[in-house]
């Protein structure tokens, strides 16, 4: 078996351990799998931009809260999507989320590292304004309570098959996602990322390749949106504040860039943490900052990079081996 | 709407540019000098005003609470600086996040030291006081926030254009390696830089907390519009934080009275605008 092969059985075998443990333990658990897999898909979505594309996004709230604005106001005011018209919201929340990257894309895209950051900052803080003060449509700081989760043939109130449902989602999103950096499209961003120069010189339209990328990404961010709206009951400006979108980017940084899976991971960490050891001891934001301070400091490809780093230790360590391989530099 | 409205939301406006200049220039040149996104200035901003408020709560002296707070805050951004940007190079992805990660730390302590609750500065009696020119009413305090923002901006200015160290400011925010290659000590230059900045920050939080209130999440509110002052006023200049301290300040004003459902959209559409036209915003260096 090649690596390859090996990386995605070991992601299968997660995937697999995860449907299987996470029903059998207690609802608090399961709440937490399920919010943890609905975010997911957002800090995914960063990593395609970050780790595939090196597009640091710091907006990427936008979309998810698009998405959950969409399908909370439906759900409240017009009793749209309970039914088998959930479907229907889900690909109308792509859409909407898609359509607003594609906007938000024109004015963004240009743009490139720190200015790209701070670009995506604005354009987040546009949507978080407008979510904050619009009070007539989005119900201003107190947000919209969802009062039901759709029923259609199957109940999805039911916390396990709600999160058999995320599940879905998510593993598909992940297919979707590897299947795209894997293709022509996402080594040419990968190229893009490494040297955009060299890919215009090449005749890449780097511009649309960057675009695309960004508009998938958003995609992507509202369907995570959709689901994350069912998953806490409640949407408010809180879901597209500016530390909605920070966390989405750390946890991708993590889990290491670049890996897509390792996003999970970080936001499998981050929930955690958040949630569960908040519960134990008043001081889990020390431990949470210093997660992250630690990671930046000392493991630049994150979680995922660790691997690779005991690897390339050993082989320096390693008597009479090959020729030392000059460390590689972080993407 | 009558004339008088105009003129207090100006007036209003240009005070509260006045306070979104002292934390904007901070950020601004930090921004210029070191390239880094600095995440944790809004934390700066909180920690400055919680620190006031334990000098006037044990001395009962609002006059202290200003340079000790400035002064306790820039050497906390020193130490960050020196011991955690410092180390990493110019990776400034990488630095940026570590700024969030402080952030999220600062956040923490500030609860922990200060707990949860809504606190006020009191200034002292003499600025509360309000003086009327022409029928109309002005808080004496917030004629002190211009005159104060007016007086470091213009004692900033003559430092960075009348000294040798300005000098050496403005040559690091114009090409780093450049002023490498000539003999400037950039990394000396970063290092107080980030703890001005640091300071500035502090002291409008101490300022600022008369009217804005200290309490938790104050900083990731300061943040996003300190962001838009920098953005739009044009990234390592002070001229430049000048002018976006006041647009925004007046933008701010103007759009919470007139059109209140869409008010932080017309703040923040803009500066999105500008950035997307000019990435380094309207008086940025090239």
């Amino acid at each position: 078996m090649t690596s390859q092969q090996i990386k995605i059985l070991a992601v299968v075998a997660a995937l697999a351990a995860i449907a299987v443990v996470v029903p059998n333990t207690n609802s608090f658990v399961i709440l937490l799998a399920t919010r943890a897999l609905a975010f997911a898909i957002l800090v995914m979505s960063v990593d395609l931009l970050l780790g595939y594309t090196g597009l640091p996004s710091l907006g990427q709230a936008a979309y998810l809260g698009v998405g959950a604005y969409l399908t909370a106001i439906l759900a409240t005011r017009y009793q749209f999507g309970l039914g088998y018209d959930f479907w229907l919201v889900v690909v109308l929340g792509i859409l909407l989320a898609a359509a607003l990257a594609a906007v938000f894309g024109l004015l963004a895209i240009r743009a490139t590292g720190v200015y790209f950051l701070m670009i995506t900052l604005a354009l987040g803080q546009c949507v978080w304004g407008l979510a904050y003060r619009w009070n007539s449509l989005t119900g201003g700081d107190n947000g919209i309570n969802l009062r039901e989760r759709p029923t259609f043939g199957i109940d999805l109130a039911n916390e396990v098959t709600y999160f058999f449902l995320v599940l879905g989602f998510f593993t598909l999103s992940l297919i979707l996602m590897y299947t795209l950096v894997r293709s022509p499209f996402g080594r040419s961003l990968a190229g893009i990322r490494e040297r955009e120069l060299r890919m215009k010189i090449l005749g890449y339209n780097t511009w649309l390749h960057k675009y695309v990328a960004f508009v998938i990404a958003g995609g992507f961010g509202g369907l995570s949106g959709v689901l994350w709206a069912h998953t806490a009951g409640i949407v408010s400006p809180v879901n597209v504040e500016l530390g909605f979108s920070v966390d989405a980017l750390l946890m991708a940084v993590l889990g290491g860039s670049g890996t897509l899976v390792g996003g999970v991971i970080g936001a499998f960490i981050v929930f955690g943490l958040r949630e569960y050891l908040s519960t134990l001891v008043p001081w889990w934001q020390y431990v949470l900052g210093a997660v992250y301070v630690l990671t930046i400091l000392y493991l630049p490809t994150g979680l995922m990079g660790i691997p690779e780093r005991i690897r390339q230790r050993r082989a320096l360590q390693g008597p009479k081996q090959a020729p030392k391989k000059p460390a590689s530099a972080p993407a | 709407m009558n004339m008088n409205f105009w003129l207090i939301q100006t007036f209003n406006g240009i005070s509260y540019g006045a306070l979104l200049f002292l934390v904007g220039s901070g950020l601004s040149l930090i921004f210029g000098v070191m390239r880094i996104v600095n995440l944790s200035h809004g934390s700066y901003f909180l920690l400055g005003g919680y620190v006031a408020l334990t000098v006037i709560w044990t001395t009962g002296s609002w006059l202290l609470a200003l340079p000790v707070a400035a002064l306790s805050i820039a050497l906390i951004g020193l130490v960050m600086e020196r011991l955690f940007l410092r180390p990493l190079g110019f990776d400034p992805l990488r630095q940026v996040l570590l700024t969030v990660g402080f952030a999220f730390l600062f956040q923490q302590a500030a609860l922990d030291i200060w707990t949860g609750n809504n606190f006020d500065i009191n200034p002292p009696d003499a600025l509360t006081k309000s003086i009327v020119v022409g029928g109309l009413y002005l808080p004496l305090y917030r004629i002190f926030m211009i005159a104060t923002a007016a007086a470091i901006g213009i004692a900033l200015w003559l430092i960075m254009e009348k000294t040798r160290m300005g000098a050496a400011v403005r040559a690091t925010v114009d090409d780093a390696q450049m002023a490498r290659g000539v003999g400037i000590d950039t990394s000396r230059i970063s290092m107080l830089i980030f703890s001005l900045g640091a300071l500035l920050a502090a002291l409008g939080g101490v300022i600022g907390g008369a009217f804005l209130g200290i309490y938790p999440g104050l900083d990731f509110e300061m943040l996003p519009i300190a962001f838009a002052v920098v953005i739009i006023g044009g990234m390592g200049s002070l001229g430049g934080a000048a002018i976006g301290a006041l647009l925004v300040g007046l933008a701010d004003n103007f759009g919470k009275a007139l059109f209140p459902e869409i008010s932080y959209f017309t703040l923040y559409a803009p500066m999105a605008l500008i950035l997307a036209v000019k990435p380094t915003g309207l008086f940025g260096r090239e």
